[in-house]
């Protein structure tokens, strides 16, 4: 034995998803060998990219397509992967955990990485067979044979997730119907106008679309049927695909008793109220702001692998998120404050007969929230302008037209 | 259509140069015609791009709608007949133009004066050359110019008064600054302005505006006492001289020109020493109330100094129009008969009335221009044809002349294309311009050149002549007017001239062209020989001398802030119905500005670029605003040419007196009374597109053609409905729109079927304009999806439009370029940059602006070491 062995520390990990694994990649790269790790996954597979499940679910991709981390590189990291079991219970006395399957392991450090549960209306209906989600790879799997064997689909939810769905859905030959509670698709990302482009360019590809439409219940009686609005509307269906949001998955923290409001609490190092025990991902709150976004994900990741790491100083700090709609052909992209208020300014690009709108606010000539459809080439370019808070009043006029003009 | 060169003249200004129409196409100078040698301006240069038969009259039109020749012919001889039974030969007019051709002239005024029997015929000439004809008839006893245009080469001190040459009469300019470069010319500019031509001057001489009769009357103490007048030659050839300078009050010429005394010496004692001195005069002094009394003022020192008719000397009319000098023969002014004979001189009118067989000879002077549209106005006037020119942009108090074309019973108008007064007309008739007629033209050195056919008039345009033989011809009078062409009705005017004339006219070309074959093959040629006149006296009064004419000085009081004075602009001509189709001449002065010192600017708290509306008892309008020390305090400069067609403003003529000359009814075109107020511009802006024509926005607007499509200039308060300014687009139009409300910056493209229609740029702050020069050319072409998104980008212009502005039109050399080979190269000449660039050695119109180019960048080089 040297006496590094006698220094390892055990890391736990409670979730294969983005989030966890992106987190055992910073501390593996700061410190190889400094921790064992053991990471536990629900499903029962090695780790892959949640984003690419929309191209899965519209047959542009398949699985092995986005994976991004194979048992190899869990053996050459010298991961333990316990995948398909969910962890149950935490001990923090005893400092371990055990899976559902009663595996149990010893911790020095836990990292609580559990993600998400889509959002399941309170409605009649809500549990019958038929009835999707469209979380994980499961879901994409099952949604795919649904589709083999019926020929209409009512989405219900007109966000990210819903778009994704109809977008795969359709891609599989269904007809889709998006039903959207509010009057405008996307309303957290995207002001009106471009919820108005964006929905036309939803329904060109043959998507229905509802908006300020308000479900009443799942119809059907052991399969789905349909669906009925409150406005007494019924939209036959043969499955319907719940995207109505995500709530963050806390079970298991409420039950080990860490501080939790809708996620877990943690402080600026990603530290839960236990000082063994950390949290990142959209399990996590931090300044009372659950985050759904990959950007975030990375910068908590890499916080937490500064500080478990011997970095104190490294402290999270909240970055404006750009959200790129990736379902391809519908370009949006949205950041920052893309509403503005009485002290902002807009500028705004149109060319409605190909589908494009830009809204850029600005604060004092500087941009403060951008939102696009249609044609988001140079999201990045202004997302870096945000977020550095450069003073654009020298290009303003020419601003809209991109980073070239 | 042709197969070889035709040789004929420039349609612009009185210079008269010869062109060359070549088979390929090309115009080219005539080397052989002795105006120019081959030499042509910017203007004339352009003059192949002019001819676009695109949106050419091309039919007659009865109230609008398509009619046949027969057809309107017809109405024109009843309506003109019918209100002639009715209320008499008086009630009935025309108006013709120093563009018509001399045989057009000569069968318009046959007809009026002979037939009709009414003197109510007049000319545009009134507007430009009518107190050089009421001057020269005062002094030499006949309209004469006495030198020709070898003087311009052999004098030893010229003086241009009221004559911007370098842009206006260009190629005589640079035949100027040749004869200047070899034997070392004196240039002497009396102008209130700073012009391109004082700008090379020897001695400029800013006076205050209407102030010449006084600079004068200086002038000619000055030589008497200095004993500079040349006694001998006054006693043998001229009368008057003692009471003309007994009539010169005391009065000081510095304090009165508001000049500076030492300046005013040196310009006295030049004149007063220097032999070969000549005398060149233009709009600065006819288009004046004073016009007339200006011209003999100027004549009185050359009669005094006998300095007349001998090589380098004499007073030298320049005139505007190209065949001025051949309505002035033909008799095309309301006071004239026909051949240099007159209604008050005894005899003549008698030899006219027998040599046209006219028993119903006009025996009295008709309305002259100004007149003859009140009387329109107010209905003595009934059926009116107006040829060849605009009077509802080119009159002054043109809103009064657009009231009278409205309140006439018959109007008929011929022209090329639609004008601001062929709306006004009853009937319109499409006439055969410049190269698709035959005729003759007399320049301002008294020389006439045949203008010869090259292409074949659009549509079924005819000649002026043409039209009214066959009016003439349905009202009755057809034996008197039958002629088979110009050539015989040339030998007509030709013989007449010559007709029982012993001596008493100069005018004398009956041994000109006796037959077609001489006609077609008449070279150019000064009439009544090529060579200067009365050097030793022979003028045509009654006692052969010629008279000195007391010319009293009348300072007019001002009863507004400014003085508003109007002029050409270097590369446009008259109201832009042939220059306004050319791209390439719009660039130099893209947009007619009110131009004002720095320090009524700095007063008014006005910057260039901003809006301003000019007042005058007449009307108002509004433009935007230059500044330039070149201005006098006190004083405002407008560009006449600009139309309804071009622009909001429209023509300034709308705010320009219309005082009358007491001896030639020329009106006042240069002194009005006027007051500016700054207008606030809520927006700025610019458009593109494809179709023309005016905007029906309610904001100021300046078009300006371009090869594809047109550019306006927008300002005003609120901006207008934008469908509007795109003009009329099919419903599958595509718009591709930007805004930044808190700015006021809206940029708009309108495509159909991919193809670009129109762009609109609008922003508050003007500065933050792009330019519109890199999105022009995409007017009409297929935008790919992949640059519709930067279609409206486009770096903001910064500053206003000087740096793009083209100097050098003939090879489209900017200021910038220009600007930057003078540093770049250290170049020091014209003949530098010329070599580097090629700017300025084709016409050479912009050589004033080269040199003064030189002269501002040498000096920034210097400040910078």
């Amino acid at each position: 034995m040297n006496m590094l062995a006698r220094l390892r520390q055990r890391l736990v990990v409670v979730g294969n998803g983005m989030a966890g694994v992106l987190a055992i990649e910073e501390v593996v790269a700061r410190t190889p060998g400094q921790f064992d790790i053991t990471v536990f996954g629900a499903e029962p597979r090695a780790g892959y990219n949640r984003i690419l499940l929309s191209p899965v679910l519209a047959g542009d991709m398949n699985f092995a397509d986005i994976v991004t981390h194979d048992a190899s590189w869990y053996a050459a990291n010298d991961i333990e992967l316990i995948a398909g079991e969910a962890v149950v219970e935490i001990d923090r006395a005893a400092r371990t955990v055990r899976g559902e399957h009663g595996t149990i392991r010893g911790y020095d450090l836990l990292l609580l990485a559990t993600g998400s549960d889509p959002v399941m209306l309170p409605i009649p209906g809500a549990g019958r067979p038929g009835v999707f989600t469209f979380r994980d790879i499961a879901d994409v799997e099952a949604m795919r044979a649904a589709s083999r064997a019926g020929k209409r689909a009512v989405v219900i939810g007109g966000g990210l997730l819903g778009l994704e769905a109809a977008h795969g859905l359709c891609r599989n030959g269904m007809h889709v119907t998006v039903v959207h509670l509010m009057p405008g698709l996307m309303e957290r990302q995207l002001d009106a106008m471009s919820a108005c482009l964006l929905a036309q360019a939803v329904k060109a590809r043959g998507i229905t679309v509802l908006t300020s439409a308000s479900t009443a219940a799942v119809l059907g009686d052991d399969r789905v049927t349909g669906i009925v609005l409150t406005d007494g509307r019924t939209i036959p269906a043969d499955i319907v695909v719940m995207a109505a949001g995500m709530r963050p998955r806390i079970a298991l923290a409420r039950s080990a008793k860490l501080d939790c409001d809708r996620g877990v609490r943690v402080d600026d190092a990603m530290r839960t109220s236990d000082p063994f025990s950390y949290a990142i991902g959209e399990c996590a709150e931090h300044n009372g702001v659950v985050v759904g976004l990959v950007a975030p994900i990375r910068d908590m990741a890499r916080i937490f692998a500064q500080h478990v790491t011997g970095e104190f100083a490294a402290q999270y700090s909240p970055a404006v998120a750009g959200t790129h709609l990736k379902v391809s052909g519908i370009d949006t992209f949205s950041a920052g404050d893309f509403l503005g208020d009485d002290t902002t300014d807009a500028i705004t690009f149109r060319d409605i007969a190909h589908g494009v709108h830009r809204r850029l606010v600005l604060r004092d000539d500087r941009l403060v929230g951008i939102a696009m459809v249609g044609d988001a080439r140079d999201s990045g370019w202004y997302f870096d302008l945000l977020r550095r808070g450069a003073d654009v009043s020298a290009m303003r006029d020419t601003l809209a037209f991109g980073a070239a003009a | 259509m042709m197969s070889a060169a035709v040789r004929t003249t420039c349609p612009y200004c009185g210079v008269g140069c010869g062109v060359v129409a070549m088979p390929d196409g090309t115009i080219r100078g005539d080397a052989a015609h002795p105006a120019n040698h081959g030499h042509l301006c910017s203007k004339g240069s352009m003059l192949a791009e002019t001819l676009d038969d695109s949106e050419r009259l091309t039919v007659p039109l009865i109230d609008n709608a398509p009619a046949t020749w027969d057809t309107a012919l017809d109405l024109i001889a009843h309506r003109f007949s019918e209100t002639i039974a009715t209320h008499g030969p008086d009630s009935v007019a025309f108006y013709v133009s120093g563009q018509c051709l001399t045989e057009d002239y000569y069968v318009a005024n046959k007809l009026m004066k002979g037939f009709i029997g009414s003197g109510n015929i007049d000319t545009n000439s009134r507007l430009c050359m009518a107190s050089s004809v009421a001057g020269h008839i005062r002094a030499f006893g006949e309209d004469v110019v006495p030198g020709v245009y070898e003087d311009w080469d052999e004098a030893d001190l010229v003086v241009l008064v009221g004559s911007n040459t370098a842009w206006c009469h260009p190629v005589l300019y640079q035949r100027l600054l040749a004869a200047r470069a070899t034997r070392g010319t004196r240039i002497v500019v009396i102008d209130p302005r700073r012009t391109a031509t004082a700008d090379d001057a020897d001695l400029h001489l800013p006076l205050a505006p209407g102030s010449d009769v006084l600079l004068f009357h200086g002038l000619l103490r000055h030589l008497a006492a200095a004993g500079a007048v040349n006694r001998d030659w006054i006693e043998r050839h001229t009368t008057g001289f003692a009471d003309a300078l007994a009539a010169i009050d005391g009065q000081s010429v510095a304090e009165g020109c508001d000049l500076n005394p030492r300046l005013l010496a040196t310009f006295y004692d030049w004149f007063a020493a220097t032999e070969r001195t000549l005398t060149v005069f233009s709009q600065g002094v006819n288009q004046s109330s004073a016009g007339t009394d200006k011209v003999n003022a100027i004549i009185n020192c050359h009669l005094a100094t006998g300095r007349l008719g001998r090589p380098g000397m004499g007073p030298f009319s320049v005139t505007g129009q190209p065949n001025a000098m051949g309505g002035r023969e033909v008799g095309g002014l309301a006071n004239q008969l026909a051949a240099h004979l007159q209604f008050d001189r005894p005899g003549d009118h008698d030899k006219l009335r027998r040599f046209w067989n006219a028993p119903r000879l006009a025996s009295q002077p008709g309305l002259a221009a100004v007149e003859l549209f009140d009387a329109v106005l107010d209905g003595r006037v009934k059926a009116l044809w107006i040829v060849a020119t605009n009077p509802a942009a080119s009159m002054p108090r043109a809103g009064r002349v657009r009231a009278a074309l409205d309140a006439c019973p018959f109007v008929v108008a011929s022209d090329c294309w639609h004008t601001d007064t062929t709306r006004h007309a009853h009937v319109v008739l499409p006439a055969a311009g410049w190269g698709e007629k035959d005729g003759t033209v007399t320049n301002s050195e008294r020389r006439i050149s045949r203008q010869r056919k090259f292409r074949d008039a659009p549509g079924e345009a005819r000649p002026d002549w043409w039209m009214f033989s066959e009016v003439a011809r349905r009202m009755g009078f057809g034996d008197a007017f039958a002629w088979d062409g110009p050539a015989a009705i040339f030998r007509e005017h030709a013989a007449l001239s010559g007709f029982e004339n012993r001596g008493d006219r100069v005018f004398n070309i009956a041994a000109t062209a006796s037959d077609d074959a001489a006609y077609d093959a008449m070279e150019p040629h000064c009439w009544p020989h090529d060579g200067r006149l009365f050097a030793n006296g022979g003028f045509s009064t009654p006692d052969r001398r010629a008279r000195f004419v007391p010319t009293p000085h009348r300072p007019q009081s001002m009863t507004r802030p400014f003085i508003l004075n109007t002029g050409r602009v270097r590369d446009q001509w008259h109201t832009m119905t042939r220059t306004g189709r050319v791209p390439r001449l719009m660039t130099h002065t893209p947009e007619p500005m009110v131009t004002l010192h720095p320090v009524d600017a700095a007063r008014l708290g006005l910057e260039p670029d901003d809006l301003a509306r000019i007042e005058t008892d007449i009307g108002d309008t509004m433009l935007r605003v230059g500044v330039s020390d070149a201005q006098r305090p006190g004083e405002l400069f407008a560009p006449m040419h600009w139309t309804d067609a071009f622009a909001s403003a429209g023509p300034i003529g709308r705010t320009v007196t219309a005082r009358l000359d007491p001896h030639s009814s020329q009106p006042e075109l240069k002194l009005t009374p006027a007051s500016l107020t700054r207008v606030e511009a809520r927006f700025h802006g610019v458009l593109l597109r494809r179709t023309g024509g005016e905007l029906a926005a309610r904001c100021t607007w300046t078009r300006v053609p371009l090869a594809n499509g047109q550019l306006y200039h927008l300002a005003g308060d609120e901006l207008p409905d934008i469908a509007c300014l795109l003009g009329p687009l099919p419903d599958r139009a595509e718009y591709i729109e930007m805004e930044d409300p808190a700015r006021g910056v809206m940029r708009c493209a309108a495509l159909v079927d991919n193809v670009l229609q129109a762009c609109l740029f609008v922003a508050r702050d003007r500065a933050a304009l792009p330019h519109y020069q890199a999105i022009a050319p995409l007017l009409g072409t297929v935008i790919p999806g992949n640059r519709r998104r930067r279609l409206l980008a486009g770096r903001s212009l910064g500053t206003s439009t000087g740096d793009s502005q083209l100097v050098c039109v003939c090879f489209g050399v900017s200021r910038t370029a220009i600007c930057h080979a003078v540093q770049q190269h250290g170049l020091r000449t014209t003949r530098d940059i010329g070599a580097r660039l090629n700017a300025g050695t084709n016409c050479g119109s912009c050589l004033p602006e080269l040199q003064a180019i030189i002269r501002e960048q040498t000096e920034a080089f210097e400040w910078t070491r």
